[in-house]
């Protein structure tokens, strides 16, 4: 035990830093702030410290080049001893990563903690988050498959709208003209360097600050900031009401902490490594890409906009967010911390929260995308086609082989993107349906060059099949007393 | 009397030690950022928009659009199977061709082509094209990427060796027959 003690005194003779890690150890933080809420951060720096050591594991057997990056992951997921847990934790640990940020953020803003003094704190919290989702990005990259092939190939897509250096900045991103070897390695620079020094430096400064101005209190409604008057008075709460912070408060965030490694283990272990997919090779086309979990809402996003709308969307909207979470502490530096009395900022959590999780819930299932397989594979409902005439069978094949089902479901099958057909005799006319398909519209194609007369005359005769058994088709009353056969013929058909 | 607004010698020193600096700095800067940025620049680009084969012209029928492969003008040694690129070839009579790039105009997902229906169509969001490549329906602003092409001793060739984006300057990406030869 002495010597022990003397080599520690060594040590400490000549690094000299016993006493200030003594006294951040034991600085005194208010009582209200060892609570369950305050945990997240430290979790998220506990799984960042997981990923470097799991990064640093996959480095021993990844290789960042065009060529060998897929066959490497291979070689770790089935090759090499426990290399898909080391790539599950990694892939697991991304994800718990990018939400314990996010909720992290949360809290603390609707703490009321990037109030004043802690501004800075906040910014450079805004940077961590970027910082995390640079990472998750160029993660996905590295995963160098079919999804992170085209994946680049929508950012290719988004940066090359960005006025005037639009191309440039593409070549930049890619490294070259194309997406390539070059590509795969600037995004490991970005992933193993750049973006992890930058993560590192700035939570340094982040914790050097939380240490320095102190942990934020429990909000209490109508305990006013002022920053006239609130350094004074949270030293005034610390002494009256405080606590040193180790033990009092780190107990709850080394459970919570190992709660959450324990869980990035558990899902590792159950669910596995993600991918990779098909090989990076863009001459296989038969390929649906979609990006990992954190960017479905951007994907969905991308398919509901306007056409119109969609560059500066794209090009303003980051910027406006970013602008706004970085000014956020400077409109609202003082004041109310509570959430009970910030209706306001409640609101703006649930709605993007509720508008994040429904983008992401509906690229679940992608309704805008056409079911490529959907002609040939989704049968015909036996009951759209019982006691039909040999004209509404041919209606009935015409409707599947020419593609009509990978954008409209019969019988729930088949795709969302034009809307369901069940009913649409109830709708349509007959004249209306053949307009409709000749010369589309409303988002859908004109079959009038792919159609012939008898191919559109069967057609609609199927179509005009598709309504409930009690409920009569559409007809066109005018084209009934035009014809003088509108009250002998009631479902509007041809006499 | 105020020593800080003299300037001493050591003073005097440190002063042109940054300034040294400062001028070693942006010496150095000027190769590092040439670097970064030769990517952008145009040394590469008769190499990359060399003329490539895509098939000969009998591989494609009358009337019909085959999907076609070829390989990019430029290839660095770790590229891989990434310089292998996929086109749609339309054929649309004697020695008239289109021939458009797999990427979505919208946002570069790969599109397919169907034959039954005459359509291209994206998996990613819904982007549709006609058989000229003209928009359908769906997010896409324009019609399919076409290279350029020109036919030469019974060969197809084309001018594809950067990736098309909708940002591209458009008037490369409208698909016209090279008159030069």
């Amino acid at each position: 035990m002495r010597l022990i003690s003397q080599i520690g005194e060594w040590f400490d003779r000549r690094l000299q830093l016993a006493a200030p890690i003594r006294e951040a150890a034991e600085h005194q933080v208010p009582r209200s702030t060892a609570s369950w809420f305050y945990v997240f951060g430290s979790a998220a720096f506990t799984v960042f410290l997981l990923q470097v050591v799991t990064g640093i594991l996959l480095a021993l057997i990844y290789v960042p080049s065009g060529s060998e990056a897929w066959s490497s992951l291979q070689a770790l997921n089935h090759d090499v001893a426990l290399g898909w847990f080391i790539r599950a934790l990694h892939g697991w640990g991304s994800n718990f990563m990018v939400a314990l940020v996010l909720i992290h953020m949360v809290q603390v803003f609707l703490f009321g903690a990037y109030k004043f003094p802690r501004e800075l704190t906040w910014i450079i919290g805004v940077f961590l988050l970027l910082m995390t989702l640079g990472m998750a990005f160029s993660g996905q990259v590295l995963r160098f498959d079919q999804d992170a092939y085209w994946g680049l190939g929508i950012g290719a897509s988004i940066v090359s709208r960005v006025p005037v250096l639009g191309p440039a900045m593409v070549k930049l991103m890619l490294g070259g003209p194309i997406i390539a070897g070059a590509t795969l390695s600037r995004f490991f620079a970005l992933h193993v360097f750049v973006i992890p020094a930058i993560l590192i430096g700035c939570v340094g400064l982040h914790l050097l600050m939380v240490l320095k101005l102190g942990i934020n209190e429990w909000p209490m409604p109508g305990r006013i900031v002022k920053r006239s008057t609130y350094i004074n008075d949270y030293h005034a709460l610390t002494q009256k009401d405080g606590a040193p912070f180790v033990p009092y408060a780190i107990w709850k965030d080394l459970f919570f902490a190992a709660f959450i490694l324990l869980a990035v283990a558990a899902c590792a272990l159950y669910f596995g490594p993600f991918g990779p997919s098909g090989r990076p090779d863009p001459t296989i086309i038969q390929t649906v890409p979609k990006p990992d979990y954190f960017f479905l809402w951007l994907y969905a996003l991308l398919s509901l906009l306007p056409p119109s709308l969609e560059t500066p969307a794209l090009l303003i909207g980051p910027v406006l967010v970013i602008f706004g979470l970085l000014l956020l502490p400077f409109l609202s530096g003082e004041g109310e911390k509570s959430w009970r009395r910030r209706p306001i900022a409640v609101l703006t959590v649930l709605l993007t929260a509720i508008t994040l999780g429904e983008f992401t819930h509906l690229a679940g299932f992608t309704p805008w995308s056409p079911h490529m397989n959907a002609w040939s594979g989704d049968p015909v409902p036996d009951r759209f086609l019982h006691g039909t005439t040999a004209l509404e069978r041919q209606g009935a094949l015409i409707f599947q082989f020419k593609q009509c089902r990978n954008c409209h479901s019969l019988g729930e099958t088949g795709g969302q993107r034009g809307p369901a057909l069940d009913r649409v005799a109830v709708r349509l006319t007959e004249d209306q349906l053949i307009r409709q398909v000749i010369q589309g519209g409303g988002n859908m194609p004109a079959y009038g060059d792919n159609l012939s007369p008898a191919e559109t005359t069967a057609l609609v005769a199927f179509l005009k099949t598709l309504h409930p058994a009690g409920q009569a088709p559409a007809r066109d009353a005018a084209r009934g007393i035009v014809l003088g056969d509108g009250l002998k013929d009631p479902s509007g058909s041809k006499p | 009397m105020s020593n800080e607004t003299m300037l001493t010698r050591r003073g005097l020193f440190m002063n042109i030690g940054i300034l040294f600096n400062s001028l070693v700095a942006v010496a150095l800067a000027v190769p590092i950022v040439r670097f970064l940025l030769s990517s952008v620049s145009r040394e590469r680009q008769d190499a990359y928009l060399a003329w490539v084969p895509v098939g000969s012209v009998s591989e494609f029928p009358e009337g019909e659009t085959r999907l076609a492969t070829f390989r990019n003008p430029y290839v660095m040694p770790t590229d891989g199977a990434t310089v292998n690129t996929a086109c749609w070839v339309r054929r649309v009579g004697g020695d008239q061709f289109q021939v458009f790039a797999v990427n979505c105009a919208h946002l570069g997902c790969p599109v397919r082509w169907f034959p039954q229906s005459g359509l291209f169509m994206c998996p990613c969001h819904g982007g549709v094209y006609y058989r000229d490549g003209s928009r359908a329906s769906g997010p896409p602003e324009r019609g399919l990427f076409a290279y350029p092409y020109k036919v030469e001793n019974g060969l197809v060739l084309i001018r594809a060796g950067e990736l098309p984006t909708p940002g591209a300057a458009s008037a490369a990406l409208d698909g016209k027959k090279s008159t030069c030869a």
